[in-house]
């Protein structure tokens, strides 16, 4: 095979997490108490807009988890097959043109120039000292003047052709509004549309210029910043996979069973709620560094001791936030376990895994899933506060966390270098907000109680 | 009541027992003392003597739970359990890893985080407060929705850039106060406004947020509906009324972090210099200095017992119903 799939812990539970999604829709869609309070979520314009917005994340993450190695040249006939330590994905493929194209070192958006003057020698043999020209940003030009006529007919080129994509997708959402009415497919069509008139400029512009500069080694910022996407996704939702056991298990038990197991679980959660957040974390993080620091020689490449370390923090960020959900489950297993139909299920002698997967999962269901969608935006949010802390991910791994750690740092050059930050914060904001605004739909949705004087978004 | 205080004190001693076995756990018996050594000297070339000299230095060289070389009582105290974990419960902490008292560190420290946490807690609480009883009196209007809208963007934004921007616009752009630093007494003052605003301003997206439901569901409540019928003006239903019932809600989640605000944050005080623990909280997780860590995470767990403690005296006074058994 020309390369070996390497598949990382973190891309499998990813990949695992977005089929169990799929499996869950595909379920819910023959049953109407099911769909109901979905259909109520994608009522609002707001959620769907931010649902198009948070798939075109999802796309990208997801081409950023499928990881193999490429094969090595061989030197001849009879070396054995090798392949290169370096781990890439289908993401890394597809922008080859941006992680190959490194420049020395920083460099603005757009620019032709570096950042830092340097020793040119000119052909009549003296020096200057000047910006010299970039390797690659801009090298297609002759005339530096041209730049903005160059950029401008790109840009247009990329906004026509998004509104050519925009003007399709409306006219789709025209014909799904009469098939199915009920979800604003105008919302979807317009955000569509935006995304696209953005990344598709973005895109052809990035051929020519490293669009939103290159950073201290010369790496392009626009390509770190989709690279960051994944981590940001793993963080968000593979540290599900540990809370929700743990919260859903300890919560209905708690709730249900009362007395003893109530107390043993209630201590639990007091324990590890009362120990700050963060400080929880990083001594779970230390411990985790020096334990992979032990176990060196069990990772074949730097990419999976980084892969280690990312889902090693998913599981911490897990094991300290699975008390919120306990809480919420136990309140309310705690108050279904009064109710009639239960006391009626235990008077027929229903057995109490019965009564917990038959009567009491299925009520709480709502809690669990606005819980999810509330959480999310905020484990995205720690991950740039941990890595900046120190126990964050792995600091080889881009992520928004490292890219604001490194671009900190240079807050003080004058003139300043803003991009990387910049970068980072646009992407991270953007993805925060629309998880925000689709939880906040889901909680309107999925809460019994109908929220008072809020306007229709 | 004292009879109550009592419980609720002892209470407490199986949770602290709780948190000294898991910080035990973690820092002596997932890794052991060697690994944590290897980790602090450097993987490479380190020489088995080189350890022993660093396991000694600290301490570490003891037996974890049972030293059965010691004599009487000496084998259940000469461990590393013993001095390390138990000692925690009176305030020994031992000494960090440039061999200062941690807890005269701590001492020291805790003004200055305590003159930066408490004025954005109470700015904070105040503006969050006024801000929530601003959407819930104008609810189910624009200024409602681009209200609420304000919170959610102001929500995604990372703490981080409001301290990063902050900085940048108001220190080195307008050079209005000193980017960092501390002084002490009052000339704190210029250095604390900034990081208090900065404070401030990242939290009020989710707090007004949360006040505002608060606000709205108590605003359904039967008596509202009563007080508006009595022909009161909405104003005094809202600030008479209303405010004075959800106290009991804003307590819940307010008393509880009042002695969490000796800890500090974490991230105003690194960025803008201020020496508190948070700074020197995150000075020894960089630095990797397990002592440290630990005394934290004992005392954060302390205090937030005794804020779980507060909370509930603070139900006696705000609401004549709750009565302390």
């Amino acid at each position: 095979m020309p390369f070996l799939p390497v598949p990382l812990a973190t891309d499998i539970l990813l990949w695992f997490l977005v089929s169990a999604a799929a499996g869950y829709g595909w379920y819910c869609a023959g049953r109407p108490h099911l769909t109901a309070p979905w259909a109520r979520v994608f009522r609002s314009k707001a959620a769907v807009a931010s649902c198009v917005v948070l798939a075109g994340y999802l796309a990208v993450g997801l081409a950023d988890s499928l990881h193999f190695r490429l094969r090595l040249e061989r030197l001849d006939a009879a070396s054995a097959e090798a392949y290169s330590p370096e781990v890439l994905s289908v993401l890394d493929l597809a922008l080859k043109y941006l992680r190959e194209r490194r420049e020395k070192t920083y460099s603005a958006p757009f620019a032709t120039r570096l950042y830092i003057k340097e020793q040119i020698e000119l052909p009549n043999g003296k020096q200057t000292r000047e910006f010299p020209r970039l390797r690659y940003g801009g090298a297609h030009l002759e005339d530096e003047t041209r730049k903005l006529a160059d950029i401008g007919r790109s840009e247009l080129l990329g906004v026509v052709a998004a509104l050519v994509a925009a003007a399709g997708a409306v006219y789709a959402a025209r014909r799904l509004q009469r098939r199915r009415p009920g979800v604003p497919w105008q919302a979807a069509a317009v955000m569509l549309g935006l995304i696209l008139a953005i990344a598709l400029p973005v895109l052809l512009l990035s051929h020519g210029y490293h669009v939103l500069g290159t950073d201290k080694v010369g790496q392009d910022v626009l390509y770190q910043s989709l690279k960051s996407i994944r981590v940001s996704l793993v963080i968000g939702t593979v540290t599900t996979l540990v809370l929700l056991p743990l919260g859903i298990a300890l919560g209905i038990a708690a709730g249900y069973f009362k007395a003893r197991v109530d107390d043993a679980i209630q201590y639990l959660y007091t324990t590890l709620n009362s120990i700050p957040g963060v400080l929880l974390i990083a001594a779970f993080v230390l411990m985790l560094q020096v334990m992979i620091e032990r176990n060196a020689d069990l990772f074949p490449t730097a990419a999976h001791r980084a892969d280690v370390r990312l889902l090693g923090l998913c599981a911490i960020l897990g094991l300290t936030s699975w008390t919120g959900l306990a809480r919420l489950l136990r309140g309310e297993s705690l108050k279904l376990s009064q109710l009639e139909y239960i006391q009626a299920a235990h008077a027929f002698g229903v057995s109490d895994s019965r009564i917990l997967s038959r009567h009491i999962l299925p009520n709480v269901a709502h809690i669990v899933i606005i819980t999810l969608a509330l959480d999310f935006s905020g484990l995205v949010l720690a991950e740039a506060v941990l890595s900046y802390v120190g126990v964050g991910v792995d600091p080889a791994t881009t992520s928004f966390g490292t890219m604001i750690n490194a671009a900190r740092l240079e807050m003080g050059r004058d003139p300043i270098v803003w991009w990387s930050l910049a970068a980072a914060f646009a992407f991270m904001c953007v993805l925060v907000l629309a998880a925000n605004l689709f939880a906040d739909a889901v909680r309107d949705g999925f809460d019994p109680r109908v929220r008072v004087g809020a306007l229709p978004v | 009541m004292l009879a109550y205080i009592v419980r609720r004190v002892l209470y407490a001693v199986p949770i602290l027992i709780g948190v000294n076995l898991i910080t035990f756990a973690l820092f002596f018996v997932v890794n052991s003392p060697d690994d944590m050594a290897r980790m602090q000297l450097g993987t490479k070339r380190v020489t088995p003597e080189a350890i022993e000299k660093w396991k000694a230095e600290r301490g570490y060289d003891k037996p974890l739970l049972w030293n059965s070389a010691a004599e009487g009582v000496g084998k259940a105290t000469r461990t590393i359990f013993f001095e390390k974990s138990v000692r925690l419960f009176a305030l020994d902490f031992g000494a960090a890893e440039d061999n200062r008292d941690i807890a005269f560190e701590i001492r020291a420290r805790m003004w200055p985080s305590l003159a930066l946490a408490l004025p954005v807690f109470l700015v904070g609480l105040a503006v969050n407060i006024t801000f929530a009883m601003f959407m819930a009196f104008f609810r189910a209007t624009y200024l409602d929705f681009w209200g609420v809208v304000l919170c959610v963007a102001m929500m995604s934004v990372s703490t981080l850039f409001y301290i990063i921007g902050g900085q940048f616009v108001i220190s080195k752009l307008w050079h209005l106060v000193p980017i960092s630093g501390y002084d002490a007494g009052f000339d704190a003052a210029k250095f604390l406004i900034l990081p208090t605003v900065i404070g401030v301003i990242a939290g009020i997206g989710s707090g007004s947020r949360w006040y505002r439901t608060l606000f709205l569901e108590e605003m359904s409540r039967d008596y509202v509906r009563t007080a508006r019928a009595k022909g009161l003006a909405e104003a005094t239903v809202l600030f008479k009324h209303v405010l004075k019932n959800a106290m009991i809600p804003i307590l819940t989640g307010v008393v509880v972090v009042i002695p969490l605000l000796f800890l500090g944050s974490l991230l105003s005080e690194s960025f803008f210099g201020i020496p508190g623990l948070g700074s020197y909280t995150i000075d020894a997780i960089q630095a990797q200095d397990f002592a440290v860590v630990r005394a934290m995470v004992f005392i954060g767990s302390v205090l937030y017992i005794a804020g779980l403690l507060l909370t509930d005296l603070s139900y006696t006074l705000v609401d004549p119903r709750v009565r302390l058994e």
